[in-house]
């Protein structure tokens, strides 16, 4: 499985859907990495996951680790309950910078 | 895959085992639900932590089925079997670390034996674990240097890291201090809340069990005296719950002739 990715504003958007768990992670990785060596800009919309697992947050928090790293900007949109409840768990919904959608990250700036 | 409903995700049906000739669980049926917590209670010898031993698999049955996901156990392939085991988290009552292992280690040695995810991600993925069970900073430990609510922990983190869909535990709380034992109790519901998992406790702490319970499983001797929910287990009328409740022991009758029989066996002169 490959997640889509949408150029739109200057920012690469990764659109996770679905379940995200240890099948298809490496995928999310793959793709979320070869967006920060492209973009400036990447957030990844996961308005429409409906599960994800420790692999696949951890995918998500290794994007983080390189943008950081490489001065990029990275972030979070639309995040679902369930990967809400999970990135809570961790308490990483303290680390990630998490916005209702890209309109709000245009709006209210980084 | 975690999805809460209320199918249920382990059922077993009129469960005998024996060992020897003795037998240990007789006619033993229950079901847990998806997302519940299912609280497996009972005295010493009560046959609670045997009875998880075959949930798990680690004995052949006798009589009777184990199906978990819908699947009997007994009938699974051991490809099938390794599959299922990836759904499955356990935290032993020791703890069970590799103790030539560091604690990071021991974490991420289900990710190892199962997955062939990268480097990194196993290493995100055991630290994201250690973090919930707050022993963030401690992977470097071996499990020598640990207390024993930390070695539960580190347990527990092992168990959650490959995502299970059911947990279980044997007597989590048993050993720890009261104020330990309150932290764990909240950090199985935290998990539970988060993960959507479905969770077996076996103990026979009554404090733990009404915390955690949605529903409790009474075992005595052997065969279940009572399923129900915390509050019916709570007001049984039933003697030997009143018993398990109140932590008193039930006198057994007394045969006279054969109890001086047993003190005064080869004691007496004539």
């Amino acid at each position: 499985m490959t997640f889509p990715v949408e150029d739109k504003q200057g920012f690469s958007v990764v659109i996770l859907n679905g379940e995200v768990d240890l099948n298809n992670s490496p995928d999310a990785r793959k793709v979320i990495l070869t967006c920060l060596k492209k973009m400036k800009h990447v957030m990844v919309d996961l308005s429409n996951v409906e599960y994800i697992d420790s692999s696949g947050v951890a995918s998500l928090v290794e994007g983080f680790q390189y943008a950081r790293t490489n001065n990029l900007e990275f972030g979070l949109i639309g995040v679902s309950e369930a990967a809400m409840s999970v990135l809570r768990l961790a308490r990483l919904d303290q680390v990630f910078k998490i916005y209702a959608s890209l309109e709000d990250r245009l709006e209210n700036g980084s | 895959m975690n999805v809460e409903t209320t199918q249920p995700v382990i059922t077993v049906n009129n469960l005998v085992t024996y060992y020897g000739d003795q037998k240990i669980l007789d006619d033993v049926s229950l079901t847990v639900n998806a997302g519940e917590i299912m609280v497996i209670m009972g005295g010493s010898g009560s046959g609670k932590s045997t009875l998880l031993r075959y949930l798990l698999g680690l004995h052949s049955i006798d009589g009777g089925e184990i199906c978990l996901f819908g699947k009997d156990i007994s009938r699974l392939s051991t490809r099938e079997w390794m599959e299922m085991r990836k759904k499955i988290g356990v935290s032993f009552q020791g703890g069970a670390l590799f103790n030539s292992m560091n604690v990071g280690e021991n974490v991420r040695m289900p990710l190892r034996e199962h997955t062939q995810l990268d480097e990194n991600t196993m290493k995100i993925m055991s630290r994201m674990k250690l973090e919930v069970v707050n022993l963030a900073g401690y992977e470097h430990l071996m499990p020598a240097q640990l207390s024993g609510g930390m070695v539960k922990r580190a347990a527990l983190a092992r168990a959650i890291v490959m995502d299970p869909s059911i947990l279980f535990f044997d007597e989590p709380s048993a050993g720890l201090d009261p104020v330990v034992a309150a932290d764990l109790d909240n950090l199985i519901l935290r998990i539970r809340e988060a993960m959507k998992v479905s969770i077996v406790v076996v103990t026979h702490e009554l404090d733990s069990a009404f915390k955690i319970a949605d529903r409790i499983t009474v075992l005595d001797r052997g065969r279940i005296l009572m399923v129900g929910t915390v509050d019916e287990v709570r007001h049984s009328d039933n003697p030997r719950i009143r018993n398990l409740l109140t932590r008193t022991s039930e006198d057994e009758p007394v045969d006279a002739d054969e109890y001086l029989q047993r003190l005064t066996e080869g004691a007496m002169r004539n």
